[in-house]
């Protein structure tokens, strides 16, 4: 016990005070944040482009539902003909036209709709226009039709069924989604984990055996200690890179989003402003609500505890197979070819949970994963938030 | 109980291999013992099984009397062959490490740690890491290592491969030294000249099996051929040659010598003594050359190892 406490003091403080160790556990964050940056201050100084688009508006039914926005004027032109219309458009460098024809029949009227501008617009620009404008003359054409629109509009039900389970135990569709996205990030941690840590530990232990120093260490310590030592001390050095990681990196975000003023919110501006328009705004928000509701609501103790012991055994069993190839082989080139088999539960794990847990957790296909120990894990990791973690029931 | 380390009829196979065949050895207490073969002869495998770092086949190890037990390895420090330490660890927390894996405390450790920095005067070492000592410093290193929980028997697995000749000094006084404090020394090799230096007795490996044991002394007078080197001050030598061969079978020898005098080699039959023949040469020539040829470790180990051949 003595000796397995020396050794893994050793393995984890001779990995910690490593200076490659101690470079990428600052700078890999750091890296990773700069690129987060990089790729907001882009997409922003890309969506940040204000819009003006002109509407030649000949039918007369339309130009009065498009109101300016902060980041897009719409300017109604009048008496002009189309051609004198576009030209116009070009010569003031205008994101584009919007032209509608005249006529009486509105199928006819949408039919004749198009869009002009030099350069390709913007997809999810087009189909918020598009959007606009059906809606608009669905209701002119109700209204021909004798519907009273207002009516229609009263009349809609939205639903949301409530389900609860034979104990009692009330979840909703929202619950699980919640349920569902966090298993799919734990598993998908445990994943990352094993790949990025689990060489780790392959290498520590062919280190005694390029450094020759094996001779010496086996004579004085059984070998099952040497690699216990290992697997511990190798895996405690990365638990401690990971939290390091998490907490620099969410440090950093903060800093950074504090000194450049990126904030998420407004980071999308322009098609968050037309995803709220398009859908009710009412409903969106009653929905965050619901989320954030089922989020408060989660099992905590019951998740915590679920996570810890599929973490640390998945992690246990991957990482005794790295160490076991190590310990086969003689050098680092050799192990290339081992890699495979491993990686091959790992990432069957990763799609079975993906497409397979999602639709059903609770199927034949789920459940069979679920008992296989070397997808166990990621599997189990996947579904166990929605199984009521009943300890041992499932 | 005389002997610390006894091997009873230990074997070992690899496979078909047959690394060791029915291997005895016995180590007295105190002695530094040397053992012999050529390369791949099973040296390092029956090292590797004393050391518990293999188990053998069948056979049995004592130590001190008590089978072989875990335990046991805090009571043999053991330098292997194929020398390593851990490359980006300093000099100072690795030794300590190691010698905390043997059983010392750390304390105790750091005093005697200090003490032998000091007796191979590598103190300034402490801070440095082995990837930036020479071979044979890092060497040095290995032997503090090896001795520093002062263990009843210690193993040498060719101890001067890579030392010049001064720090092969050292470590050879130092190993006189250990065995003085009472350890017991194993000494595998294939260097003879260290172990006509240092050995008291010898075992002879050749392929598996043990070919020859016994008190280094013993066998050398088992080895003798009872012949002596004589070097004459002589007027006419053919002449004196003859005389000589009347009475004894001689060969032409060859050894340094400050007079240009008849060098021979004269056997001697079992029955004859020295002094004989010493009367006999005074009478008829002056006499300033008169030796016993004794076998040396390398003539043994030739001879012994071209025999079991045969």
């Amino acid at each position: 016990m003595n000796h397995l406490s020396l050794i893994i003091k050793r393995e984890y403080l001779t990995k910690v005070k490593n200076k490659s160790f101690i470079i990428m556990t600052i700078l890999s964050p750091m890296i990773m944040i700069a690129l987060i940056a990089v790729v907001a201050y882009l997409s922003q100084l890309n969506n940040n482009k204000e819009r003006t688009i002109s509407i030649l508006d000949e039918s007369g039914l339309v130009s009065s539902i498009f109101k300016n926005t902060e980041y897009t004027t719409y300017t109604i032109l009048k008496d002009l003909s189309l051609d004198e219309a576009k030209d116009l458009v070009e010569e003031k460098e205008e994101y584009g036209l919007l032209y509608i024809a005249s006529g009486t029949d509105i199928n006819d009227i949408a039919k004749t709709i198009k869009f002009y501008s030099q350069d390709t617009p913007s997809l999810t620009f087009l189909s918020s226009l598009e959007t606009k404008l059906e809606r608009k003359l669905t209701d002119l054409k109700l209204q021909q039709d004798g519907v009273d629109t207002d009516k229609i509009k009263a009349s809609r039900t939205s639903i949301d069924i409530a389900q609860e389970s034979y104990e009692g135990e009330k979840t909703s569709k929202i619950d699980n989604i919640v349920k569902l996205a966090f298993g799919g990030i734990a598993g998908y941690l445990l994943f990352m984990f094993i790949i990025i840590y689990g060489n780790m530990i392959m290498r520590s232990v062919i280190e005694e055996k390029t450094s020759r120093i094996i001779e010496i260490i086996i004579s004085s310590v059984k070998p099952i200690q040497l690699m216990m030592g290992k697997i511990i001390g190798t895996s405690l050095a990365g638990i401690t890179q990971f939290v390091v990681w998490i907490i620099l990196g969410s440090v950093l975000m903060v800093i950074v989003s504090a000194i450049f003023g990126i904030n998420m919110s407004e980071m999308q501006a322009p098609q968050q402003e037309m995803m709220q328009q398009a859908m009710a705004s009412q409903d969106m928000q009653m929905q965050a609500q619901q989320m954030i509701a089922a989020i408060y609501n989660l099992p905590l103790t019951n998740m915590i505890i679920a996570f810890v012991l599929f973490f640390v055994g998945g992690y246990l069993l991957y990482s005794s197979l790295y160490a076991a190839i190590g310990a086969a082989v003689d050098n680092e080139t050799d192990t290339q070819q081992f890699m495979m088999p491993i990686l091959m539960p790992l990432i069957l794990a990763v799609y079975v949970g993906i497409f397979t847990v999602i639709e059903d957790p609770h199927g034949t296909v789920s459940t069979v994963f679920s008992f296989i120990p070397l997808t166990s894990p990621v599997v189990m990791l996947m579904r166990i938030f929605l199984l009521g973690f009943h300890y041992g029931n499932n | 109980m005389n002997n610390l380390l006894v091997a009873n009829s230990v074997s070992k196979n690899f496979g078909d291999f047959k690394a060791l065949n029915n291997v005895s050895i016995e180590v007295p207490k105190g002695s530094i013992f040397g053992l012999l073969g050529p390369n791949g002869a099973g040296k390092t495998t029956l090292i590797r099984i004393i050391n518990q770092i293999t188990m053998p086949d069948t056979g049995n190890v004592f130590l001190d009397g008590e089978p072989l037990k875990a335990h046991h390895i805090q009571d043999i420090g053991y330098l292997p062959e194929e020398r390593g330490l851990y490359k980006s660890m300093k000099v100072g927390e690795q030794v300590l490490y190691l010698a905390q894996l043997k059983g010392l405390s750390k304390a105790e450790a750091k005093k005697r740690l200090k003490f032998w920095f000091e007796k191979l005067e590598i103190g300034d070492w402490w801070d440095k890491k082995i990837q930036e000592l020479s071979k044979g410093m890092a060497q040095k290193i290995q032997f503090v290592v090896t001795v520093l929980h002062q263990p009843k028997l210690l193993i040498f697995d060719e101890p001067f491969s890579g030392f010049d000749p001064i720090n092969a000094n050292l470590i050879k006084d130092q190993i006189l030294q250990l065995r003085e404090d009472g350890a017991t020394v194993i000494f595998a090799t294939h260097r003879m000249e260290s172990v006509e230096e240092l050995c008291d007795h010898i075992a002879l490996i050749h392929k598996s099996n043990k070919i020859l044991d016994g008190k280094l002394q013993d066998i050398k007078r088992q080895y003798k051929t009872n012949t002596f080197e004589v070097g004459l001050v002589a007027s006419n030598e053919t002449q004196l040659t003859q005389i000589i061969n009347e009475k004894f079978e001689t060969a032409p020898a060859n050894f340094k010598s400050l007079n240009n005098d008849l060098k021979l080699n004269i056997k001697l039959k079992p029955s004859e003594s020295s002094n004989n023949l010493l009367s006999f040469l005074t009478s008829i020539a002056q006499v300033n050359h008169f030796n016993e040829l004794i076998p040396s470790a390398n003539d043994i180990f030739i001879q012994t190892v071209e025999n079991s051949k045969s």
